[in-house]
């Protein structure tokens, strides 16, 4: 960088700015995961310290490992979350194309509709969700769970998208059109691939609030079977007496496969190939 | 093989009529170029002609079957887009032989009209390259290389040369023009630019505000321009048009073409200062600000040394005068 567009003092001022922030965002995070390799007397004594030889204690690790069916909640926790966020993707997507693609009586109307969901949260409905789920025979299952991630992570997914979509370049599908792909294989092919840094903005949008997500899973599917880490962890948690030690092990667990999910997606956030097809 | 009949096609979007009516008559082997200025439904007319619009009523006939009812893969056609419009996921072989693997067509024909298309639009060395991987020249050749191994009945070129650099643009119209040459198809082709128009068409279609304003070649267009709009669309710089009353004329409206006027600095019709003068090497265009006619633009070939503020003379050839009613047709004489 030239003197001519930065002076140092603006540099560090504005390293100084972020770097603090980033100490705040990551504080709370840090904390639970040293806390988590501690002995118990050692986090209520010394909250703040790291670890050291003397109060190193991987007790929590264990009780997480050897209590309840952690394997198994992890499973469903990354079952429903993938789930969900493929069928986000690929109905969002469709329903983005649509919308943006084709002129059709009724277009603005519905991508209002379809958008009304961003403002109202969907567990004003949890009463008639549940209801819905008792009558259709789904509770304590994880398809309730799947279903009802779905339709909330979809308006904000269309939403996105189909801004994505308007920008795509219309000769690009109708050169397609001439070659005689069908429309199926110009959405899958060409636009798909086009809008990927869009797909992962919302992978990652969609996929954290369902993954962190406690009200549904302990009102639709609390059973032993269907568990997932957010409710798991709860059991550790008592009215009177509370294991910190499992607790913070099992939340320290509990970002791993989202952070790997994370680092999957915000890959394709970085990456367009869009260079080339179009001027 | 080749040839197109628009019977009246008409076309509006909710309330807005883009085309009122367009009647043409394409033969077999013809290129016909499409020229307006923007908006005036150029695009619309080929996209409809390609089937990737509909039309709101009227017919559209390639080699003598109406294709309003077919999907634009079926209709013989081949488009080369203002954007290339490659598959940016394949390389140019594979983005030439889409469309005939699309169609069934055998291997050993597909590889065969490759080969002979690389080699006319020399894109050899470049044919296991990605779209990403090419200068906009060899995009756009690569596109028109797409559309040339389909063998068309029918090519259609939506402003192919828009995004290029003014020496490239000469460059393709050219290849563009030796590619008519070669293959003998039928090419419509749109742009706004009138210079490319004059220099590929065989026959040009003036269109403005939805309708057909002529139909002609490129020099009909030149020496007979039916009326007001396409005497000052065709001829750059644009023709000088002034009131006919200021002159003396019964004509609503007198129009002299920039190289139809001499310059002297002492006798002549028109008295006037020099406003701006433009040196382009070949020719020098004058901008006279004339107490008789008002601002005109006089094109001098060659080099002409002159300074704005000087007193120049200009007299319009004889015979070279356009006279135009008040409803903008041209009158005869």
């Amino acid at each position: 960088m030239t003197a001519a567009r930065a002076s140092l003092g603006r540099t560090a001022a504005a390293h100084a700015i972020l770097i603090a922030y980033t100490l705040i965002a990551l504080f709370p995070v840090l904390l639970i995961v040293i806390n988590s390799f501690k002995s118990r007397n050692a986090i209520f004594r010394e909250p703040l310290m790291p670890p050291t030889a003397e109060t190193f204690d991987l007790v929590g690790y264990t009780t997480v490992w050897g209590q309840g069916n952690f394997i198994g909640y992890f499973g469903n926790s990354l079952t429903v979350t993938v789930a969900s966020l493929f069928f986000v993707l690929l109905f969002g997507a469709m329903a983005a194309f649509a919308l943006s693609e084709y002129r059709f009586r009724g277009n603005t109307m519905m991508g209002l509709y379809l958008a009304l969901g961003i403002m109202i949260p969907i567990r004003l409905g949890t009463v008639a969700i549940l209801q819905l789920m008792v009558a259709s025979g789904l509770v304590n299952t994880l398809t309730a769970l799947i279903l009802v991630y779905t339709a909330q992570g979809l308006p904000l997914s269309i939403f996105i998208l189909s801004e994505f979509m308007k920008q795509v370049s219309d000769d690009l599908k109708n050169a397609g059109r001439i070659d005689g792909l069908s429309e199926y294989r110009i959405f899958f092919r060409l636009v798909l691939p086009l809008v990927r840094p869009a797909m992962a903005t919302v992978a990652v949008f969609t996929m954290i609030p369902i993954w962190n997500d406690l009200w549904f899973p302990l009102i639709l599917a609390p059973s032993e079977q269907t568990k997932t880490v957010t409710l798991g962890a709860q059991i550790f948690i008592g009215q009177f007496v509370t294991n910190w030690n499992a607790v913070l092990a099992a939340l320290s667990l509990a970002i791993v496969p989202v952070l790997v999910l994370y680092l999957i997606f915000s890959r394709q956030l970085i990456r367009g190939i869009t260079s080339g097809a179009v001027k | 093989m080749g040839s197109l009949v628009i019977q009246n096609v008409q076309k509006s979007f909710g309330k807005v009529e883009v085309l009122k009516g367009i009647d043409l008559d394409v033969k077999d082997g013809e290129f016909v170029v499409f020229v307006g200025p923007s908006g005036c439904g150029k695009s619309t007319l080929l996209r409809i002609i390609a089937g990737l619009e509909d039309a709101s009523s009227g017919a559209v006939l390639i080699d003598g079957a109406n294709v309003i009812n077919t999907p634009p893969a079926k209709r013989g056609i081949a488009m080369v887009f203002q954007t290339y419009a490659l598959y940016p996921h394949l390389n140019v072989r594979d983005n030439m032989s889409l469309g005939l693997k699309q169609a069934g067509t055998a291997a050993d024909v597909i590889a065969t009209r490759i080969a002979s298309a690389s080699a006319m639009l020399s894109l050899d060395p470049y044919l296991a390259r990605r779209p990403a991987e090419l200068s906009g020249g060899q995009r756009q050749r690569v596109a028109i290389g797409r559309a040339v191994v389909r063998e068309p009945k029918l090519f259609l070129f939506d402003e192919p040369l828009s995004n290029l650099d003014a020496a490239l643009r000469v460059n393709t119209r050219l290849e563009i023009a030796q590619l008519h040459r070669r293959l003998k198809a039928t090419m419509i082709y749109v742009t706004h630019d009138q210079v490319e128009a004059m220099t590929l068409a065989d026959k040009i279609v003036v269109l403005n505000a939805g309708q057909i304003e002529q139909i002609g070649a490129p020099m009909e267009l030149y020496n007979a321009p039916a009326n007001e709009f396409v005497a000052g669309f065709i001829g750059s710089p644009k023709m000088n048009f002034i009131d006919g009353a200021r002159l003396g004329e019964t004509a609503k409206t007198i129009g002299v073409r920039p190289e139809h006027i001499t310059v002297d600095p002492a006798n002549g019709d028109w008295k006037g200062t020099v406003v701006h003068a433009e040196h382009l090497g070949a020719d020098t265009n004058v901008y006279l600000d004339c107490e008789k006619a008002g601002l005109i633009t006089v094109r001098i070939f060659g080099e002409y040394r002159v300074e704005p503020g000087a007193t120049l003379c200009a007299t319009p050839h004889p015979g070279k005068l356009f006279r135009f009613g008040a409803d903008g047709k041209r009158l005869a004489g």
